[in-house]
């Protein structure tokens, strides 16, 4: 437990702070929390944070309680674990999911937590991690498929003052900077995470300054009561009392033969709270899976689906988490023994968006999506340049793919675009002028989007040619179980990936693989997923369906999957659709389940390799 | 007798001013907008202006032109059908764009995708692929390409963008569809992306065209149309249109490249209110204009206004220079609601726009907007623009009071006081966006508040940011057309060139600038601008190797010039010290990495047109003789009294002590307890503390 120190005596005085001020506080936090993501995106240098935004900011009150931020870590968390002392101009610094419970869930996020001191008292805190596209380890991009623990994945940095009382600890940073393969990116990306947190702490000193110690910090109590009051009103008004409900989803492998694995999340209202449980998960895997999941980061989770649709300007904060139990049991995959392998819980990150989706929207028609581009899979791509003016110089690439958005209930999922806030993808000109890549296709994919009422967005194939020899790693999934549908919807397509060899051969890659030599001239296919449809495919406009043929969206064959006919122009064939539609409508059940997960799992699994061209995994075993 | 004629088109009215170029007398004319053809309500306003001053329209040499034509074909989803060439592998470029989806962790749910500017359908893919160095990697299928462009005939498109992969780099391929293009659409206008925008970001790149594409063929004709007009109307002189940067292009010119004018709106605002500070002595400005659904502001720094690489309009951002104005959904239209289940109260960005309007209107608006606050609190009188609006106060309360109750509030004034409250707090934001954000600190400027509402709030705002005086300018309604009137000629050319510091020299982009220089100055010349009256200013886009962000930095070519091209590289190093006090001045840190060039860019601007202001008679401290009268208002919390004036009245040295109105036709100025205005002889209203305000202008 952290001792922090503060010169000043006596509590700070809790007083009445009227609704104007406390919305003009709101509003004054969300300036600076998006002041804080600013600052970064222009100071960084790692094509990973700068072009495609994987960072978090996040403004704590006096205990660490998030008052304004979107999610993904926990300072309590850290200062509980943190044994030392906290003084004015500190700054800490970790990368260890096991030393701060999970506040970060993975190495290569570097987390920054400072005080934010007025007159010798602590008033808050602020916070950011981001994405490092190297840690070090064995693997460029420290992300080993095959990883066992978390010794193979990097520089493990456990909670330390990075400054102390405003000193740089430049030993510490040099040691650290030494273990990675780009320290240049990753010491102006930590400076501008740094630069972003002192941006946060000013701005909170300023508005002290405005309305006093004593006004700002009741205000955020208010803040957070406001939270507590809006939770409290909507789990009654959702959720009976007693009554369980429970959804399952899947991570398709574990990238060491095994897989699905199974996640379950179940709810129930007692009185005035809810238990979040993950009982019935599959068990921690062997390889690089796990998703160390801190408990306020479920509640995070739980909050957001919850809050946003209520009041969407309202500053989403921790208010509401006395409200919420969480249990997540031991030596799961939610809750991995140290030292489990953890750089690939990207893929946990994303399905808990499925999971909560599926939970709630049984409840809850207005958040009821279908299944959607529930990750970020990584392409990395990295070498030596073998010839021309920059040969012998390193090059490394880190990216995120971008897929399907489902089906959802206020129309169709975007193709090709992103679940994850402010994530944006590195243009093409972008890689060309920067890495020996030449990329000769990038568009979505007919028909790859469930079909539905609503259709699910199309997934993307992005086509990269290499200029030079190198090694490439792929973090993806989905590739075995579906996007799945909703409310009579069709379930997504799910992922590919091939390289087409120079020397003419083609081969099928696995979802999660590094180390893979590319020669000059290969041509890697990345294909994402779909996202599910939402609702009858049956009651889509006709009219609306023949233009996305004429888009190149949905394909003529495509168009069936809604009962459509189209004619060589791609318009529509009024009666052979009005047939189609008859005998489609005659052939199904009269309501459709909520849910189309596509074939039952033993039929996924026994065509497999048939479907794929991968073998089946292995079932999960306890380790 | 020669005579400037500034126009600005706004939604609701069109502002006339007539400026005899000689005195700098005025003659100002308001009338309505006519939105289906705004050439007609600029002829009737001209002829208008023209017989109040009588003069004659032969005597007008320049009509300068503000207008929001192709603002609206954007906003209102207008735009001509454009057809997009792309390079094979690439047609759903804007159907991807960048991947982006607004919001927080659950925005997805709820964000609607707004539809790509040139259809899919309309969208073809040419054989043919530039390199990242310019190297030819496939060439140009010509006779596919030739058969897709026909395709795209007959599907009746009424515009042609192309943009190609690396075109920045190496346009031939584009300009050869563009040759072809003419052969095969002929009268299509035709726009490509290395000439519109030879930057590197092919999303960026591509939508930018597409938007010139799409608004092109409207504005072309609406400029013909007002250009005939105003010939058969006798008046011989020139028709320039002002960018959305702040320059004046000949209208030929504006019609080819009209994706730069986009802003042209606001710019016109932010020019005058850099005109009008200037002559009471004010050179360093937050630029505020507040109109019925939203306020724009800028940051003018030493007359300048920072000058943005990016154009919003809606949903849509394009790379094109402009006034760096930022806009926020406050106005005094902007409805207050209290959520039930947060009970917040909130403000905006819901507008109630000019129709319904507010409920004081009276025409059919219920919800409670900030217009029908300041009525509850008496900041209005009871008649707007001129009085052609009269308000109905009890409308007003009845809506305000739906807020007090839902909010548990004691009294209706409490209730109108926050909504009041929190709109200031989010143009306060918007304020600090330009100012605190990009590290300016707001105290060190003046206030310009203008728009029908900025003169309202513009006292509060001061309070907020520190920024004083705040600049009430003479008829702040109009201040559009002003800055019309009283902007230059200004071209800029710009060239993409990505160059770490160590593979440059000082030669190599000193020859980059002259070859720049040469060409913004013949079109300026070709606008009617004299080589020996340009201004030439450089700038260059700079960033650590790496980073994903550039820096634009001034470039000071006589330090170039005073190594004598030695090979000592003392341009480039005062370059990268610039980029580096810039660096640290925003984000507080620097980098060891190598400098790395991106753009750079010339503007040449011509004369600055002297305009005189208007010089009020002198009069004392004492402004009595312009009062009309006392008015109840709500202060503070607390009921009090204000003392009404009437502008028009007012004389040079005149102190008006809060609490106060000022009242003209076309705006209302609230002067806050423990402030004074005081009246500038060029004709603003300076506002500051009390204390303070003694010592006058």
């Amino acid at each position: 437990m952290a001792t922090i120190i503060q010169t000043a005596a006596g509590e700070v005085d809790r007083v009445e702070v009227d609704p104007v001020t406390l919305d003009i506080i709101e509003n004054a936090l969300r300036n600076a929390r998006y002041e804080m993501d600013e600052v970064l995106f222009r100071t960084a240098l790692s094509p990973g944070i700068r072009e495609q935004h994987d960072e978090f900011p996040l403004i704590g009150d006096p205990d660490g309680k998030m008052v304004v931020g979107q999610f993904g870590l926990s300072i309590p968390a850290l200062l509980d674990r943190y044994e030392g002392t906290i003084e004015d101009g500190d700054v800490l610094l970790t990368s260890d999911p096991y030393s701060c419970d999970g506040a970060i869930s993975h190495a290569n996020d570097w987390l920054v937590v400072m005080p934010i001191y007025v007159s010798g008292r602590v008033v808050g805190w602020a916070s950011m991690f981001g994405h490092m596209s190297d840690v070090g380890g064995k693997a460029v991009c420290s992300m080993p498929t095959d990883a066992h623990t978390i010794y193979e994945e990097g520089v493990l940095i456990p909670p330390f003052k990075l400054y102390a009382k405003g000193r740089l600890n430049e030993d510490a940073l040099r040691i650290i900077l030494n273990q990675v393969r780009q320290p240049d990116w990753n010491r102006a990306d930590l400076n501008g995470i740094v630069a972003a947190c002192r941006t946060a702490s000013r701005r909170i000193q300023e508005l002290c300054a405005r309305f006093g110690v004593d006004t700002y910090v009741s205000a955020l109590d208010a803040l957070l009561d406001r939270n507590y009051r809006a939770m409290k009103a909507l789990l009654t008004m959702l959720f009976e009392d007693g009554e369980t409900i429970s959804f399952s989803d899947y991570i398709c492998d574990d990238g060491v033969g095994h897989g699905p694995y199974k996640l379950t999340l179940s709810l129930t209202r007692t009185g005035d709270k809810v238990l979040l449980d993950f009982t019935g998960s599959a068990p921690q895997s062997s390889g690089p899976i796990n998703y160390y999941l801190n408990e306020n980061l479920a509640r995070m989770f739980f909050g957001i689906y919850m809050i946003t649709v209520a009041d969407p300007q309202i500053l989403w904060n921790d208010g509401f988490y006395p409200l919420v139990d969480v249990h997540i049991p031991a030596k799961t995959f939610w809750k991995p023994d140290f030292p489990s392998a953890l750089n690939a819980r990207n893929h946990g990150v994303g399905r808990i968006f499925d999971l909560f989706g599926g939970l709630l929207g049984q409840k809850t028609p207005d958040l009821l999506n279908a299944a959607g581009f529930s990750s970020s899979p990584h392409f990395m791509y990295s070498g030596y340049y073998a010839d021309g003016e920059r040969a012998g110089e390193w090059f490394q690439l880190y990216s995120i793919g971008f897929g399907g958005i489902p089906g959802r209930p206020i129309g169709d999922g975007p193709d090709g675009h992103s679940l994850w806030p402010s994530f944006v993808n590195i243009p093409c000109e972008y890689l060309e002028s920067y890495y020996p890549l030449r990329i000769e296709r990038w568009e979505t994919v007919a028909d790859t989007g469930g079909a539905g009422l609503h259709r699910g967005g199309n997934g993307v194939d992005v086509a990269y040619r290499f200029l030079q020899p190198g090694t490439i790693a792929i973090h993806d999934d989905r590739w075995l179980t579906y996007p799945w549908g909703v409310n009579g919807g069709d379930p997504g397509a799910r992922s590919r990936k091939w390289i087409q060899r120079a020397d003419g051969s083609t081969e099928i890659l696995p979802s999660k693989v590094h180390g893979v030599a590319v020669a000059r001239g290969d041509v890697l296919h990345f294909v994402t997923w779909g996202g599910g449809g939402w609702g009858d495919p049956l009651a889509r406009d006709a009219e609306l369906v023949a233009r996305e043929v004429r888009r190149g969206l949905v394909s003529a064959e495509g168009a069936r999957r809604y009962g459509v006919v189209v004619t060589e122009a791609a318009e529509v064939d009024a009666d052979a659709t009005t047939t189609l539609r008859a005998e489609l409508a005659a052939d199904r059940p009269a309501s459709p389940p909520v849910f189309n997960m596509g074939p039952p799992l033993e039929e996924v699994l026994d065509n497999c390799e048939a479907e794929t061209g991968l073998p089946a995994p292995k079932p999960p075993v306890a380790v | 007798m020669r005579y400037r004629l500034g126009v600005d088109v706004g939604g609701t009215f069109t502002d006339i001013l007539l400026i005899d170029e000689d005195s700098g007398h005025t003659f100002r004319a308001k009338t309505s907008s006519t939105p289906h053809d705004q050439s007609i309500g600029v002829l009737t306003g001209i002829g208008k202006a023209c017989r109040s001053a009588d003069v004659s329209m032969a005597d007008i040499s320049q009509v300068l032109h503000g207008t929001t034509v192709a603002t609206n074909a954007i906003l209102e989803g207008k735009g001509a059908r454009v057809g997009l060439v792309t390079t094979d592998g690439f047609r759903q470029v804007l159907q991807i764009a960048r991947s982006y989806v607004p919001g927080g962790l659950a925005g997805w749910i709820i964000w609607p995708k707004p539809e790509p500017l040139a259809a899919l359908e309309h969208t073809v893919e040419a054989i043919e692929r530039i390199g990242a160095d310019g190297e030819i990697v496939t060439p140009l299928d010509e006779d596919d390409v030739r058969a897709k462009l026909r395709r795209l005939r007959d599907a009746g498109i009424q515009a042609l963008a192309v943009s190609l992969i690396n075109s920045y780099v190496d346009g031939r391929h584009e300009r050869r569809i563009g040759e072809i293009a003419a052969e095969e659409l002929p009268g299509i206008p035709i726009s490509l992306s290395s000439r519109v925008l030879p930057e590197l970001r092919e999303y960026e790149r591509t939508v930018t065209t597409v938007a010139n594409g799409y608004v092109q063929p409207q504005v072309a004709r609406y400029l013909d149309s007002l250009a005939g007009k105003l010939g058969d109307s006798g008046i011989g002189g020139r028709l320039y249109v002002l960018r959305s940067d702040g320059g004046l292009a000949t209208a030929p010119t504006a019609a080819a490249n009209p994706v730069s004018m986009l802003l042209s709106g606001p710019a016109g605002g932010v020019s005058g209110a850099v005109w009008a500070a200037a002559q009471a002595g004010f050179t360093d400005l937050l630029t505020f204009d507040m109109g019925g659904t939203s306020t724009d502001v800028a940051l003018v720094q030493a007359g300048k206004p920072r000058i943005g690489r990016e154009t919003r309009v809606g949903d849509l951002t394009v790379r094109s220079a402009s006034v760096d104005v930022r806009t926020v959904g406050a106005g005094g239209g902007s409805i207050a609601h209290v959520p039930p289940l947060t009970k917040a109260l909130r403000v905006g960005p819901q507008s109630a726009g000019a129709d319904p309007g507010p409920a004081a209107y009276g025409k059919g608006g219920q919800a409670p907007t900030v217009t029908d606050a300041n009525i509850v609190l008496g900041y209005l009188p009871t008649d707007l623009a001129g009085g052609e609006i009269g308000l109905d106060r009890a409308a007003a309360r009845a809506a305000v009071a739906t807020i007090a109750d839902e909010m548990g509030l004691p009294s209706v004034e409490a209730a109108a006081a926050g909504i009041v409250d929190i709109v200031n707090e989010n143009m306060f934001g918007a304020l600090r966006l330009v100012s605190v954000q990009q590290g300016f600190d707001p105290r060190e400027f003046a206030l310009v508040a203008f728009g029908g509402a900025g003169p309202l709030h513009a006292n509060a705002l001061g309070r907020l940011t520190g920024a004083w005086p705040v600049i009430i300018p003479p008829s702040p309604g109009v201040l559009c057309a002003y800055g019309d009137a009283t902007t230059s000629v200004r071209d800029e050319a710009a060239r993409t060139y990505i160059r770490r510091f160590s593979e440059l020299t000082d030669a190599e982009l000193s020859g980059i600038v002259a070859e720049l220089t040469e060409a913004a100055a013949a079109t300026v010349e070709a606008e009617g601008a004299p080589r020996e009256e340009q201004t030439v200013s450089c700038h260059a886009d700079i960033r650590y190797h790496g980073q994903g962000f550039e820096i634009t930095v001034p470039v000071d070519m006589a330090v170039f010039k005073s190594t004598g091209f030695d090979g000592t590289g003392g341009g480039l190093k005062a370059l990268g010290a610039a980029f580096d006090a810039e660096h640290e001045r925003l984000f507080s840190f620097l980098l060891s990495n190598e400098h790395e060039l991106v753009n750079i860019r010339v503007a040449v601007s011509g004369p600055r047109p002297h305009v005189q202001a208007v010089a009020l008679a002198e009069g004392g401290a004492d402004a009595s003789q312009a009062v009309t009268g006392q008015t109840a208002v709500h202060l503070d919390g607390a009921a009090a009294t204000a003392t009404v004036y009437d502008r028009d009245r007012l004389l040079a040295g005149n102190v008006i002590p809060g609490p106060a109105i000022v009242t003209e036709m076309d705006s209302t100025t609230l002067v806050l307890p423990g402030h004074a205005a005081t009246v500038h002889p060029s004709g603003s209203l300076l506002i500051r503390p009390a204390e303070t305000s003694a010592t006058g202008a």
